[in-house]
């Protein structure tokens, strides 16, 4: 079933819980990705010539023009298992497994290219041979490379290794891809584990490997594991203290909602503190079980990666973190239950009306006095009103940024669209028509906040955002990481 | 420091031209502490400081006013109380009448980022509950400004205008709070520019702070606030 689908089967869902009489206030589950996405053992996502790419066992690709739509890409020049790719300089180099001899007889052959695009006069896979083998004999099964050109240092490292004994840490030249030298003796640094891959983050090198079976569908244990170490070399050690060497490794995600099995982490770097990460899972209960990639927000706590969630369609309230007020239309609001004076009726000052439960607002009710035009947008205290709560749901057909679609924003129960208005600034119009300025993009940071981007900016290299330094009015302003005006909280109103 | 109550104090003491009258001076009202924030307003320009805060304001004299809803205050501050109160700079010592009672702008200067309504109306033994205060400061500036932002934090509702468009708008029952109001983005244009707000009490405290905010929401520099002769 693909998104839209199931987007349309959900609300007919909520339709009919509504009719019902069935309060409905949260969200759906997020998909994986749209299009063609089935795939094993992704790489780390690269760019070029400002499309995505990733390659996976069997030789198999995908490609995305948006990071949302996918679909197959050309075979490279070998394939093998488990590939990992890195762009450096003007060359893709791609590192792939292979067992020829079978496990744990294990190679990883190296390929490079200047472009990724086959249409280009660039794209030639050019072998760079083996950098890295097991014989069979000792204890490593020389598959599932992963590789980091270390920020600090410029130094290039493989990690390489499946279960069969250690995961293993050779240095390479970012030059040439090759390895330094072949004759330096490997370091240990993980053992019985698989996808092992190095990132780096404010003083850490952080391990990440994929515990559990793979390849059996939505029987796979495989769940994505870390630990970290001030030393590229280790030891890397997970939340208790333990070793990788000795099967440590603090969980960083496991099965969940409708995926199960999730394996081979790949970071994305946005830039200006926004990452993301791939992974695939074993088995996609919504796409008949079949192993598919992701692409999920990468949250940071406590100096641990955090696997966070796309956003999920549902009713919020949408909270500033810097001021603290939330998102609302430029309208009077009504106090849920009707206007009182202090200790007028029921039991006093404090006694409510001295009756049963207040009913939710009635949005039909109090948007009569509403104007029918455009309405402008402002921060106010969250009273849990009517204009004040927001229903965001994706967008069919109209693309999509790394891990989700562009959505809209509507007045909870109304056709009332957040949009970006002519003046630039933000406004209410009375229904939703489509335009790029009524989409909006919503890309988790990694304190776990949200920015909230708008299409026409998405592209543009001003990275224009919602942003808000106090009540009133609200506006789009350039996306300062540093600060927390452009952080937003969705809660359940 | 000259507070406006010591003004008034040695004017009357002047005029009865008698040693033994220096006991009361306030309409209405026994004679209170000095006013802890406001003195009257040099009349020469002054730029804002560093945090970008306006300090000189002309302030009349509080007007009855109820409610602190939108409309209540929209309603209250679109009322007709006299000739020009939205186009007017007055001059210190001007008066106007407002149904049968007259009252009196006056060119003030806080030395604190906002400006104190609860005292300045209580030192006049005027009310300070239920009321409406109208607020105005001329701004000069050198070059046109444009992406600013007005922001405001007002005890309680305000609405503000900047050359005449109506700019802000924050309701019911609250704190001052710097930065609570923020405007769309505007131009300041070369040369002056009036700013002007309508704050209405409910009960209580009541207080205004207010400054620009640059495109990048820093305060902004660059101008020169006057009140008295030089806002003419």
């Amino acid at each position: 079933m693909n998104s839209m689908h199931q987007t349309r089967l959900f609300l007919i869902v909520r339709t009919i819980l509504l009719l019902i009489g069935s309060v409905f206030v949260g969200a759906s589950p997020a998909v994986a990705l749209n299009g063609q996405v089935q795939i094993h053992d992704p790489s780390t996502l690269v760019q070029c010539n400002g499309r995505y790419y990733t390659y996976g066992t069997g030789g198999s690709s995908l490609v995305s023009d948006d990071g949302w739509t996918w679909r197959r890409g050309v075979m490279p020049a070998r394939r093998g298992m488990a590939p990992d790719v890195i762009h450096i300089g003007d060359r893709y180099f791609q590192y792939i497994g292979s067992n020829p001899g079978g496990q744990p007889h294990g190679a990883i052959n190296m390929i490079w290219t200047r472009s990724l695009d086959p249409n280009s006069p660039d794209y030639k896979w050019e072998d760079g041979g083996i950098v890295a083998k097991s014989d069979g004999v000792e204890f490593c099964n020389a598959i599932d490379p992963g590789v980091l050109l270390d920020p600090t240092d410029g130094k290039l490292w493989l990690v390489y290794g499946s279960y069969f004994g250690y995961i293993r840490l050779v240095q390479l030249d970012p030059t040439t891809g090759k390895r330094i030298d072949p004759n330096d003796k490997p370091v240990n640094i993980a053992i019985n584990c698989e996808a092992a891959i190095l990132i780096y983050r404010d003083g850490w090198y952080y391990l990440l490997a994929t515990h559990g079976s793979c390849c059996r569908g939505a029987d796979s244990g495989y769940n994505i594991r870390v630990g970290r170490a001030r030393k590229v070399s280790g030891p890397y050690l997970d939340h208790t203290g333990l070793d990788m060497l000795l099967g440590g490794g603090k969980l960083f995600l496991g099965s969940g909602g409708r995926f199960i099995g999730p394996g081979h982490f790949g970071l994305i770097d946005e830039g200006d503190g926004v990452q993301k990460f791939s992974c695939h899972y074993e088995a996609d209960l919504d796409r008949g079980g079949a192993s598919v990639m992701d692409i999920r927000p990468l949250l940071w706590r406590d100096g641990w990666p955090v696997a966070g969630e796309n956003f999920k369609e549902g009713t919020y309230a949408i909270e500033s973190v810097r001021t603290g007020t939330a998102l609302e239309l430029a309208v009077e609001g009504v106090p849920v239950g009707g206007r009182r004076s202090r200790g007028a009726r029921g039991g006093g000052m404090f006694g409510g009306t001295g009756g049963g439960p207040i009913p939710a607002q009635d949005v039909a009710e109090v948007s009569a006095n509403w104007p029918t035009g455009n309405i402008d947008i402002r921060m106010a205290n969250y009273l849990c009103q009517a204009q004040q709560k927001w229903t965001v749901t994706p967008v069919a057909d109209a693309g999509g940024y790394l891990g989700s679609p562009y959505f809209k924003i509507t007045v909870a129960g109304t056709d009332r669209t957040l949009a970006v208005g002519e003046d630039g600034e933000l406004v209410a119009l009375p229904s939703f028509t489509g335009g790029h300025e009524q989409l909006w993009r919503l890309d988790q940071l990694t304190d776990g906040t949200w920015r909230i981007m708008p299409k026409f900016a998405s592209t543009s290299k001003e990275s224009l955002v919602l942003s808000a330094v106090g009540s009133s009015f609200a506006t789009l302003a350039k996306f300062d990481p540093n600060s927390d005006k452009q952080r937003w909280l969705f809660k359940t109103p | 420091m000259m507070t406006f109550r010591n003004l008034r104090v040695a004017a009357l003491i002047v005029l009865a031209g008698s040693a033994f009258l220096a006991i009361t001076v306030t309409v209405g009202c026994a004679a209170r502490g000095p006013d802890p924030f406001l003195t009257q307003s040099p009349s020469i320009g002054e730029a804002p400081p560093a945090d970008g805060f306006i300090r000189r304001w002309y302030i009349l004299e509080p007007i009855g006013a109820n409610g602190l809803t939108d409309s209540a205050v929209q309603t209250a501050v679109k009322k007709d109380y006299f000739p020009n109160q939205f186009t007017v700079v007055p001059r210190d010592g001007d008066r106007v009448t407002v149904g049968e009672t007259e009252l009196r702008w006056h060119a003030v200067e806080t030395n604190d980022y906002n400006v104190n309504l609860y005292y300045f109306a209580y030192d006049l033994g005027k009310p300070t509950s239920n009321v409406l205060f109208w607020a105005v400061t001329v701004i000069h500036c050198p070059q046109e400004i444009p992406g600013v932002r007005l922001a405001v934090g007002s005890n309680a509702a305000s609405v503000w205008w900047v050359n005449g468009q109506e700019v802000i708008g924050i309701y019911g029952d609250r704190q001052t709070v710097i930065d609570d109001g923020v405007s769309k983005r505007l131009t300041l244009k070369k040369g002056p520019n009036v700013v002007r707000g309508a704050i209405v009490n409910g009960g209580g405290a009541t207080d205004f702070c207010a400054r620009f905010l640059d495109k990048d929401d820093r305060p902004l520099q660059g101008f020169v606030v006057t009140v008295g002769d030089a806002g003419e």
